[in-house]
């Protein structure tokens, strides 16, 4: 996600190709779709019903015959369905490659994977980008707010199409580390465990302000359009590309960015004494801007990126965050990352201490790395190892064969 | 708390492979149990509960290694700080709260102790005994710090900032009003003191104590 490359004078038309791909994934994925029709409406924590839900999602191994072996990965803001599979508009390798997979800690050579583009996504699960079957145009603000809990909830009917009746685990990381929180608590019966990572059981004063800094950078492009640039024919680009320059930089730590970058000057020998990306970071963020406006639909970071400034998993409790986890006989597995600021360790061990309080089996690991946040989808031996570890045990506790020898 | 990877317990007393003093412990906990413990190392003693008295055994422990290598292996251990991740387990939520060879690098032993006896029903605490001979004759002779295989550290490096005796911590055990169900000694080759003889005694025999205890009425 973060490895560096300078940006490229790509010509236009592949840009147009990657832009066309990703229009098209928001109603026709490449990948399998669950369509649930009129009649089984989504309710949402908005107050209003969400008729002809469609649900994107891909699967890796296979079930066993008990279908017993499933796991439920939750991806993060800006994430998708391909977790492990080629992602259909970029061409690069699925987002948690390092985690799932044969052999990998999320082993699909034992496990059955399935990973779901969430609710308010642009990759094929309903969300603004989606074609309204009501009026037959793109939703735009037309589709309601929705929240993590929503998105759960969606799951949760995915899981029902597919005939899973209990997950063996719940697994992801940062808004998909709140999925999991939430999965807990919302379908305690369905979840044997969890391992929610780099995570927090509500969104904090200064990542809601980080999320509104990217929003109104959105709003303020004159070619979003009040949200109806897909019915006029444009794309918010450039308000789109600073929110993700500025959230970029959150994904990170001081010391990586030094690390990479450093005050180091990008293709030349002295600054310009002008606005050009004269240092490399400059021009390392302009890159991850311009890239994501290809993939990612303007409306859909507004809406996610709300879902996760609505997330307060207490505050649907008594504002008691032990209460979400009364009596909850799942195996809880918590990481977070030393480097993290935007998801620090304080965070997940307030949630280590509300399952501490409500009597839940709980294993907390804070991992040393000077990645940042994006740490959780990267190269960490120790999570590889700790979700190994968490995982063999709570398979072999609910009854699954041991590994074949690997 | 986590004692560092180098210390005490490579060349300490074993029985078929195990420390003495983690089988003395275990053997107090009634198989089934629910246990906490304080501490965790590496995840020893909670595998050894696991395994051999089927508990649901959790852990903490302080050091990022051990909790780390300990959940790695399947273990249900949190990275914490006894000091102050106790004061967040309800009453009475486990049946056994077991506090092995940390007792003397809490900052808050007393407190510490407290909190063992509200979250478990029964506690059990083992720590090095500051009281043995050797130590008495390190300080009398040498007139330095004691420095042995069960307390490896020197003074200005130890993570073992309370100390006591034998005959303290049962002062301490009556101040809190606890009751001390049982009581073992260890001498340095691993062998139980005779359990009749007088407190002195195992005050200057025991190398490591081991007590189990409960809250009265």
């Amino acid at each position: 996600m973060t490895s560096f490359s300078p940006p490229d004078a790509s010509a236009p038309q592949a840009e147009d190709a990657v832009e066309t791909r990703a229009r098209q994934e928001a109603d026709d994925p490449h990948s399998p779709v669950a369509r649930f029709g009129p009649s089984k409406p989504l309710r949402l924590d908005a107050g209003v019903l969400l008729p002809d839900l469609q649900i994107a999602y891909q699967t890796y191994g296979e079930p066993n015959a008990a279908r017993t072996n499933a796991v439920l990965v939750c991806h993060a803001l800006t994430g998708d369905q391909h977790a492990a599979s080629l992602n259909p508009v970029t061409g690069k390798p699925g987002w948690w490659e390092t985690m799932v997979g044969p052999g990998r800690p999320i082993d699909t050579d034992r496990f059955y994977v399935i990973c779901a583009n969430v609710l308010g996504g642009c990759m094929g699960t309903t969300g603004p980008s989606s074609t309204n079957p009501a009026t037959g145009a793109p939703y735009g603000l037309d589709m309601p707010l929705v929240t993590i809990r929503d998105m759960v909830n969606a799951q949760a009917m995915l899981l029902d199409h597919l005939g899973i009746e209990k997950l063996l685990c719940v697994a992801g990381g940062s808004m998909g580390g709140m999925q999991v929180l939430q999965w807990a608590a919302s379908y305690p019966e369905r979840v044997f465990s969890a391992l929610p990572v780099a995570t927090a059981a509500r969104h904090s004063a200064q990542n809601i302000a980080f999320h509104e800094v990217g929003r109104q950078a959105v709003m303020a492009d004159p070619d979003w359009r009040g949200g109806h640039y897909l019915a006029e024919g444009v794309m918010p680009y450039r308000g789109l590309a600073v929110a993700r320059m500025a959230a970029h930089i959150t994904y990170m730590s001081d010391q990586a960015l030094h690390r990479k970058f450093g005050r180091r000057l990008q293709d030349r020998a002295m600054p310009t004494f002008g606005f050009d990306a004269d240092f490399q970071v400059e021009s390392y963020l302009r890159h991850q801007g311009e890239s994501f406006v290809q993939r990612f639909d303007a409306n859909s970071y507004l809406y996610v990126t709300r879902a996760m400034d609505y997330f307060d998993l207490a505050a649907d409790y008594d504002g008691v965050l032990a209460n979400a986890f009364k009596g909850s006989k799942t195996r809880f597995c918590l990481a977070s990352f030393t480097s993290d600021w935007l998801f620090p360790t304080d965070e997940t061990r307030t949630i280590v201490h509300a399952l501490n309080a409500s009597g839940a089996s709980v294993s907390f690991a804070e991992i040393e790395s000077d990645k940042g946040h994006d740490a959780f989808l990267l190269d960490e031996p120790e999570l590889f190892a700790i979700a190994h570890g968490f995982l063999d045990s709570a398979a072999r506790a609910f009854g699954l064969p041991p590994a074949r020898g690997r | 708390m986590a004692l560092p990877e180098e210390t005490p317990y490579a060349g300490a007393p074993r029985r078929g492979g195990v420390r003495v003093d983690l089988v003395v412990v275990s053997e107090m906990v009634k198989p089934g149990s629910r246990v906490l413990d304080v501490g965790a190392g590496d995840g020893a003693l909670l595998e050894l509960l696991a395994t051999t008295r089927d508990c649901d055994a959790r852990g903490i422990e302080l050091s990022r290694e051990g909790v780390n290598g300990a959940v790695a292996r399947g273990l249900a251990v949190i990275q914490g700080d006894a000091d102050v991740d106790l004061a967040h387990y309800p009453d009475d939520s486990f049946d056994y709260v077991i506090l092995s060879q940390t007792l003397q690098a809490t900052r808050r032993p007393r407190w510490v102790l407290e909190q063992m006896l509200r979250i478990g029903r029964r506690a059990i605490v083992s720590f090095p005994n500051f009281g043995h001979w050797r130590s008495r004759l390190d300080l009398l002779v040498n007139g330095r710090m004691p420095v042995t295989e069960n307390m490896p550290f020197r003074w200005y490096e130890t993570p073992n900032i309370h100390f006591c005796t034998i005959r303290d911590f049962v002062a301490l055990v009556e101040e809190l009003d606890a009751k001390m169900e049982r009581a073992v000694a260890l001498d340095s080759s691993g062998h139980r003191v005779r359990f009749n003889m007088p407190w002195w005694v195992w005050n200057l025999l025991g190398e490591q104590a081991v007590f189990l205890l409960s809250r009265k009425g």
